[in-house]
This record gives C-alpha cells, structure tokens and sequence, in this order.
C-alpha cells in the first residue's frame, strides 16, 4: 500500500485487459438476457459509488460512513426538479452536484477546522446523513416519509433527455458513469492531488511538515468525493422512480456503498470495480445457491455473506485487488 | 427438470448460478407460474412471512376451486429494493408468468418496473401508497385499497360505531406512525376529516411518532395532555404494544382506541404481549367475510398446512395475498393462455363476485387499482379479532366506551 | 404546558437515559483500551435480549436475576470474541475494523432471525405495567428498578477499574500500551479481559432493556447507532460521560418531543452529536488526547 504509485498505463498488458474488459461490458447487452444485465447494472452502480467513496477514503485516508447522504440528496435535487419543474435531469444534475458539493465541503470543513479525523469523523459524517434523513421524512414539498414518485408514463421508448427508457439505456449510462470515473481518478491519482492526498493518508503530520496545506487538499478530496456522489443519486432516481427517506439516506445504503471498495481493494482503481462485482455476485449467488441447497429459512442468505465478508478482511487485509493484480502479474502499476 | 433440480446442478458444478448465461425458457406446460416476491428477512420481515402463508395455501386451494394448476415461485426481497429488483428479473428470467407481491411501497415500485419493462402482470397485494397506481404502469395491479380508500372506510365506521352505540364523543387526539404507510394515512386523514362533517368529534391535536422508537412515554403523555376522548391510531405492531403499554403504566383511559385502517392491533402478538390489555381495540380494516365460503375453504387449507397458525391472525396478509394470486389464477383460467399480453388483458377484466374479503367483487379501474373493497370494524373480544360492524358480517355486538374509561374530571 | 408533563417527561428521559448509559458505557470501556470501536454492540445487546427471554420462557427467571448468567455468559463470550477475531485486527486501520465488525454484526441478526424468526418477543412480569403516583408525577416501576440497577452496575465497574489489580493493570494498558508492555503485562489478555467486561455490561443493559422494549432481530443496528451518539457526546472512552451522555440524550429527545413534532426528535440527538464534535470532541468529559 504503501509503496509511490508508479506511472499510470505503463503496464501494456494491463492496458490490453483494460481493452478487453472494455469491449465485453459494451457488447454485454447482447450476449445476456435481462436478468443478469440487472445485476450488471447494480454491479456498476456500486463499482462507480465505490469510486467515488474511494477518492475520500482510498486516496486521501478520510473515512466516510455516510455517503448514503449524497446519494440521496442529489436523488431528492434532480426528481424534484423534474416532477414539479419539468427540468430535464440533464440541468437538474448541475444543481445536484452544486448542493452535494457544498455539503460536502461545509461537512469537511467543520471536521477538518476543528481537527476531527479518524472514528470521530467518521461518526460525523454518520450523523450529518442521519440529520437529514429525519429532516426529509418531514419533508412536505418531496413527500415527507410517504415517498417521492416520479411519472413512467413514456415507458418504451427511449428518451435520453429525460432518461427514460429501458434497462439498456441505464446499463450504458452507468458504464459511461463507471468509465468516466475510472478515467478520473486514474488522472486524479497521477496528478498533484493525488501524491499529496497519499502523503496525507500515509502520515498527516509528516505531510504537515513538509509543506503540505493538508486541510486544502483534504477539502478537494471530499469536494470530489461528494459531486461523484450525488451523479449516483441522479441515477437511482431515474432507474427506481421511486424515493423514500427510510431507504436512500439509510445507513445500511452508506455500509453498502463502502464494501465494495474495502474489499476489492481501498485506493487502487480496480478495487471498488472488482469489490462490487464480487459482492453483488456473491449476494447473488447464496441465494441461489442457499435455495438450491433447499435452506430457505430467512436470514441463511445473509449469514453466508457475513461469513465470506468476514473470511475476505480477515485474510485479504489489502483487498483482493491487490492479491489478484499479482498473480496476474500486473504489478502495482495498473493497481494504484 | 424443474426450478430446483436445475439450481442442484449449477450448484454442483460450483458455479455462481446466477451470472449463467442461460436465458430459461422451458416449454409451456398446463400450468401458471406465479412469481411471489416477498420480504421474509429485513426489516420488513415480519409481515413478509405472515404474508407468505396466504402463497403458500393457494395453489391447492384454487387447484380445488377453480382447476387451475399453479406452481409458485418464491424470492425474498430481504427489504431491500436492489434485491426486490433483481429477484423480479430472476424469477422472471426463470419463467414466472405474473408476479405477486410485496406490501412495502419500495420494493413494489422497483418491481414495477421490471413487470413494465417485461410486459409481466403483476399483482401487488397490499401497499397503500396512492401514488403506486397514479404512475402510469400499465401493468400494474393492486388488490388493496389506497390510503384514502381505506380511511374513507374507516372513518365511515367510526360514524356507524357511535351510532350504534349510542355515543358522541367530541374529541380525538390522532397519533401515527411517521413511515411511508403512516404518512398516506396521516394524509388521508388530513383531507377527509374536514368533508366527514356528519362526525361528532373534532381532532384536537396530531401527534406523529418514529417507527423505529423503543420509547413512546413522550407521545402517550403529550396525548394524554389534550384530555381527548378517544385515541384515534394509525401504527403498526411493536410500536402498537409499546404504546398500549405505555398508556397503562401512565394510567390514561380514554372511550377507546381505533385504528382508521391500519395493522397493529389485531395481530397475534398483540395478543400474546399484552394479553387482557389487547381487549376492546378497535381496527378499521379490510378483513375476510367469516361467513364466506371462500374463507372457510382457506380456514381448513391453513389447518391443514400450518396447524400451529391461525387465519385470524393473518386475515389481511393472508386474504389479500391469495386474492392477488387468485386474481391471477382467474385471469388465466379465462385466457387460457399464460402470454403475458393476454394474461394482463384477462386481468384488467377480471370480475371476481367468489371472494373472501369483505367488499364487492374485484375489479380493476383503468390505473389498474382495484375498487369496492370494504372495511370491517374488528374489535379485540376475549382476545381474538371479532367483526363486530358492518352488522352483516358481524360475529358480535360493539363495545364502546370500553370498561376502564374514566371520564375527565 | 403543564409543569406536571414536563417533569414526567423529564423523569421517564432520566430514567432510560441510565439504561442507554450502561449499554454505551460497554462500549466506551472497550473504546477507551482496546481502541477498537464495537460495531456490533447493538446486536450484541439484541442476543442479550433474547437470552433473557429465552431464560424466562423456560425457567420464569425474573430479568433482574437472569442478569448474572447472562453477564457471566457474555464475558466469557467477550473474551474469546476478542482474543481469537478481534485481536488480530487492533493494529490494522479503522475501515478493516469496521468491516469486521460489520460483518459479525450481519451474521449476529440474521443468525437471531434464523432461530427466532421475525416476531417481536418479551417477557411479562407483574410490575412491568405498574407506576408509583407522587402527586401528579408518575414512576414507572420497570424503569425505577432499570435505572438503578444500571446505576449500581456502572458503580461496581468504577471500583473494580478503580481498586482492583486488574481493572488498574487495564487502565495502565489505556494509558501507555507499549508502557504496559515493558512492564510485563499480558496485554492480549488484558484486552480480552477487557472486552469481556464490556460484553458483560451490554448484556446487564440488554436484560434491563426487555422490560421497557419488545425484542425482535433488527433492532441491533438502531442500538448501535444509539450507543454511538452517547458515547461521543459523552466523551469516548470515559465511563462517567457515558452515563451522562445516556441521561442527556433521554432527556433531551424526551424534551424535544414536546417542543417540536416527536417522529423528529432523534435530529436533536444527531444535532448535539454536531455539535460535541465540533465544539468538545473529545466530549463532555472525556480527556484531550
């Protein structure tokens, strides 16, 4: 982990990997049927949030457990926006990004000027989406805790403006979100930032010494961190068309976001795509496999993924990523 | 090789079943396969299971009514809406030709979604957020009535309640659970009780409570402040006990306790926690016909299958989730066909009079919300649920006030 | 507002707030020395639960004396919990952690789930629905006994940090770990030991807790979160703020509820966390580090 991160794209064979996972996600719609395009899209979904957790956590040390706020407050911004305004998601996404990001920044800013870090940050970051949860089930104007809904009406056709249409169009639209943001952060990682946001994760007080203005780049992390975020909101607005305080600000929805990442691999690029993939298809695959095994008692699911979630941190302290990028033998290059 | 043969196998190989590229199309068999997308973990599991034995029962019981063979299919939603959406592409990958399922609001939404995406019927058996049915899924049906139904019902009771015994109480103080339900129902109540003016009672304050909370001294003694004369209650169960328990310990009896609508109060834990202090709640809610023949064949399937449950304790998940799958059965039985496009027309037109729940026959408006579903006011007798209004179905006669009430002083 | 609410209002927030203390003070304890934050204590607390109502189904045992099998039984748990899962992990970052934890705490309520299945249990004893009436103030008898009984708890864990050999030896591994260390203590053990102890707690407060709360699989993560809030207001790692931070908590949503519409009053426990965390984040009595 510790270890400089090494010119990004050096390795050629990870760039050829790189290509060929590329092509098989776009041809994917075709070859599937729509069950496991759905998957694929929740596996996108968690692999772009992952990333965007990632840049707070993996890249700069701060640890968030509450990044549900984010998702849920952009979800709330472009649904409201397009239910009593009409405003395509396409402008209202502007706003979100702006509202999240501001959150963001006045939340990093309170910690990081009164020198919170560590479980105590975490913990703020907890309450702040904790807060708002309450304060939108009593919410009027976007249906308090009775739920926000939005109109499907031009189901069937496919209307890019106001994102709506079928699976495929939000399969795409969550590929492009999951390429952007693995494009950025690897921009993100090579750049100034992203060495010093490293020196800021490995030793803050070292970093301090030597020059680094710590809280202006702790606030770029979770600045980033927080715009990524709120995309994912508009998304799942788009794709449930359905909001509910309850759910969306829930922290078990935070939880999920950061298991992806943590077990993939926190601060390496793969590691939040990896980890959501593994851990949607492990959640997948118990139940099917706890239903074939003719165990369906309630919670069977659940205790099986607690297990394999516990061997994973247990053995694989780093993640798989890292594990998995040297038995292929690419390295730490493509890695981090 | 059915549904779980073919699981054994792909479990065999090793093989994470569930990302194989096998799209499952079997050939059509005499039988109508029923998706039942439930949530039996999670927070919501509660009722999830309770709504389970209405599915479970129904395949020999409309086997014996109507002919019709049908094979269920059962997901857990784990109240989770990524799960419930999944599960929904799964069971319909695997062949599921209606999709019956779950009360929570979420979960049905996401499932909307996949029954519009796929031209799938589905069927939600109780979920009362209105605005379900206002979103334009066309095929989407809901065999429960919407909030507001379900308090214009409950508060049209109320009225028959006083009448019928002969008394005028001048106050409520309204308490509701702040939850997606809670908050449909506050609404309904909210709209409704200015137009009731043939009520005799006023609202004097509304009092909105946590799901979640452990602890309701707050709320009962902030109602117990207003001196109203009845407590009007929309809750859910472990919230119910709690306050029923904390109006106790803070010694507050008023005329009664009515639920506009709502769970809580008549379910078997209700009972078996709080044992005489269960008695006389009023619960204005859909319930089952006790006198129907319908009823009385599940009545016997439920024995039969589950000796250790009692319908009464289930009557509203039970009734209202084998209705949406016999809603299904029916529709087929009349398109003799399981293509989804058929099958959906042959729902829309559905006409069922043979029903087990109080109210008329099943019909669906053109939103896909069904209509003339009734309610019936059931009050705790000797520890069992008892209709006691409308007089038709009634298997007692009402108590109002209830022993204990201590008027103001 | 009739003074007589709010002093009921204000009594029942005492109350509870002791039995959240002694739930929060488990976790403060293991905080202060292990340095390792309990994710689970909530659901820990739920097994304590349904220990209590299983003992009572089975043998009438009132939850007032089921609290010594069940301590004695979640030390023992504690202990090993940390010696064998927890142990290897104290030296790794907060996230690796928290995902441990996370995970024993996924397995803990389904695995509740499994064997109990989803209804709501409890235990019905005769004074549970009583009240002793003080003018027109009312003690609800249940949560009279509760709070005292959390009270002489968290008394007895003072004096054995305080006087006994090992509660010192703990608080000198708190103080100076690689101290400790060189001075010969078995820290592994003194760890253990130490999470044991805060098992224990948790179970007292998870016996205490059925008289006032029906029990039913999921509410170990609103617990969790609960215990959390305390304890950082309170001061993380100090026993007394723990208590204290339970009685403010109770009574400040307890007051809340009054003034503002009760489905909200948890927002001013996660305001007042805001601002402890800003203002005093080491907590109301907790030392600077």
């Amino acid at each position: 982990m510790s270890a400089p991160a090494s010119p990004l794209f050096a390795d050629r064979r990870a760039i050829g990997l790189l290509l060929a996972l590329l092509a098989l996600l776009l041809a994917l719609p075709a070859l599937v049927n729509s069950y496991i395009l759905s998957v694929a899209i929740l596996i996108l979904y968690f692999a772009y949030t992952g990333q965007a957790w990632n840049v707070m956590m993996g890249f700069c040390g701060q640890l968030s457990l509450g990044h549900s706020l984010y998702v849920g407050v952009g979800a709330y911004t472009v649904a409201a926006l397009f239910v009593h305004y009409q405003i395509s998601p396409w402008v209202g996404v502007w706003l979100a990004v702006v509202i999240c990001t501001l959150m963001g920044l006045v939340i990093g800013f309170l910690a990081f000027r009164f020198g919170i870090g560590g479980t105590y940050f975490a913990l703020l970051t907890i309450a702040f989406a904790e807060f708002t949860r309450i304060g939108f089930d009593h919410f009027d104007w976007v249906g308090s805790s009775g739920g926000f809904f939005l109109k499907v009406e031009s189901h069937g056709t496919l209307d890019l403006l106001n994102l709506r249409g079928s699976p495929t169009m939000f399969y795409y639209l969550a590929l492009a979100m999951c390429a952007a943001a693995f494009v950025f952060c690897a921009w993100l990682l090579k750049s100034r930032a992203g060495y010093y946001w490293q020196a800021i994760r490995e030793n803050e007080e070292a970093a301090q010494a030597l020059g680094i203005n710590t809280f202006r780049w702790k606030m770029l992390a979770v600045g980033i961190s927080s715009a990524m975020t709120s995309l994912a909101g508009v998304f799942f607005a788009f794709y449930y068309n359905n909001l509910f305080p309850e759910q969306i600000f829930n922290i078990s929805r935070s939880i999920e976001i950061i298991l992806g990442p943590i077990i993939g691999g926190i601060g390496t690029l793969f590691g939040p795509i990896l980890g959501a993939a593994v851990l949607t298809i492990l959640a997948d695959g118990i139940t099917e496999l706890v239903a074939a095994m003719g165990l369906e008692i309630p919670g069977v699911k659940q205790v099986f993924y607690g297990v394999v979630l516990l061997l994973v941190v247990m053995f694989l302290p780093h993640g798989i990523w890292p594990t998995l990028a040297r038995k292929l033998g690419l390295g730490q290059g493509s890695g981090k | 090789m059915d549904r779980r043969q073919f699981n054994k196998t792909l479990a065999a190989a090793g093989t994470l079943a569930s990302l194989s590229p096998f799209g499952i199309v079997r050939a059509q068999g005499a039988k109508l396969k029923v998706g039942v997308l439930l949530p039996r973990s999670g927070t919501q599991a509660f009722i999830g299971q309770s709504c389970q034995f209405g599915a479970d029962i129904a395949p020999a019981v409309i086997k014996q009514m109507m002919g019709v063979d049908i094979e269920l299919m059962n997901a857990d939603t784990e109240t989770n809406v990524d799960t419930a959406r999944s599960r929904a592409e799964r069971l319909i990958s695997e062949g599921a030709q209606v999709l019956v399922g779950p009360f929570d609001s979420g979960a049905a939404g996401a499932i909307a979604q996949v029954a519009e995406q796929k031209g799938v019927p589905f069927v939600i058996n109780i979920a009362a957020a209105p605005q379900i049915t206002e979103q334009g899924y066309k095929y989407t049906f809901r065999n429960f009535p919407t909030a507001v139904d379900l308090v214009r019902n409950g508060l049209a009771l109320i009225g028959d309640l006083f009448q019928a015994t002969s008394t005028v109480p001048r106050t409520a103080v309204f308490m509701h659970v702040n939850d997606t339900f809670g908050q449909a129902m506050a609404k309904g109540v909210g709209g409704l009780m200015p137009r009731l003016t043939q009520l005799p009672f006023k609202i004097v304050d509304t009092i909105s409570y946590d799901p979640a909370a452990k602890d309701l001294t707050v709320e009962v003694a902030k109602a117990k402040a207003t001196g109203a004369d009845f407590l009007l209650l929309v809750c859910r169960l472990n919230d119910a006990i709690i306050l029923r328990r904390e109006m106790v310990k803070q010694r507050w009896n008023p005329m009664g306790i009515i639920g506009p609508g709502n769970p809580g109060m008549y379910e078997n834990q209700f009972y078996s926690a709080l044992g005489k202090l269960s008695e006389h709640c009023i619960s204005n809610v859909p319930w089952y016909n006790p006198k129907a023949e319908l009823t009385k064949l599940i009545e016997a399937q439920m024995i039969k299958q589950f000796p250790k449950e009692k319908l009464m304790f289930h009557a509203l998940n039970v009734g209202f989730t084998f209705e949406s799958i016999m809603i299904a059965a029916d529709a087929y039985k009349r398109a003799r066909t399981s293509n989804s496009k058929e099958l959906t027309e042959a729902i829309r037109q559905t006409d069922i009079k043979n029903r087990m729940m109080i109210g008329g026959p099943i019909k669906f408006n053109a939103k896909g919300q069904v209509e003339g579903i009734g309610s019936a006011a059931i009050q705790n007798l000797n520890q069992r649920p008892t209709v006691v209004l409308p007089v038709a179905a009634a298997e007692a006669k009402p108590v109002f006030p209830v022993p204990g009430y201590v008027k103001k002083s | 507002m009739p003074i007589d609410l709010i002093f009921n209002v204000v009594i029942a927030g005492v109350l509870t707030g002791l039995v959240y203390g002694l739930m929060a003070l488990g976790l403060s304890v293991i905080f202060g020395v292990v340095r390792v934050v309990n994710f689970a204590h909530g659901e820990m607390m739920t097994i304590a639960m349904y220990a209590t109502v299983v003992l009572f189904a089975a043998w009438k045992l009132d939850p007032f004396l089921a609290i010594f099998p069940a301590a004695l039984a979640f030390f023992v748990f504690g202990y090993f919990l940390q010696s064998t899962l927890i142990n290897p992990f104290i030296t790794r970052p907060e996230h690796s952690q928290f995902m441990l934890l996370v995970a024993v705490a996924i397995i803990m309520v389904n695995g509740l789930l499994m064997i109990f299945g989803p209804t709501a249990r409890n235990v019905q004893v005769d004074y549970q629905l009583e009240s002793w009436e003080l003018g027109k103030i009312l003690f609800d008898k249940a949560r009279v006994y509760a709070a005292l009984t959390a009270m002489a708890t968290s008394a007895a864990l003072f004096a054995f940090f305080k006087f006994s050999r090992p509660g010192k030896a703990i608080r000198a591994c708190a103080d100076n770990h690689l101290g400790a260390k060189v001075v010969g203590l078995n820290v592994k053990h003194l760890y253990a030991l130490t999470f044991g102890i805060g098992s224990a707690c948790v179970a007292v407060a998870g016996c205490l807790m059925v008289l006032l709360v029906d029990v039913t699989p999921v509410l170990g993560p609103a617990y969790t979160l609960l215990a959390f809030v305390i304890v950082i207001v309170g001061g993380l790692g100090s026993m007394g703020g723990a208590l204290l931070g339970g009685v403010l908590i109770g009574v400040s949503e307890a007051v809340a509820g009054l003034f503002i519409t009760p489905s909200a009053k948890s927002m001013v426990s996660f305001a007042l966390l805001i601002l402890v965390l800003l203002f005093r984040p080491q907590g109301l009595l907790g030392r600077k580090s």
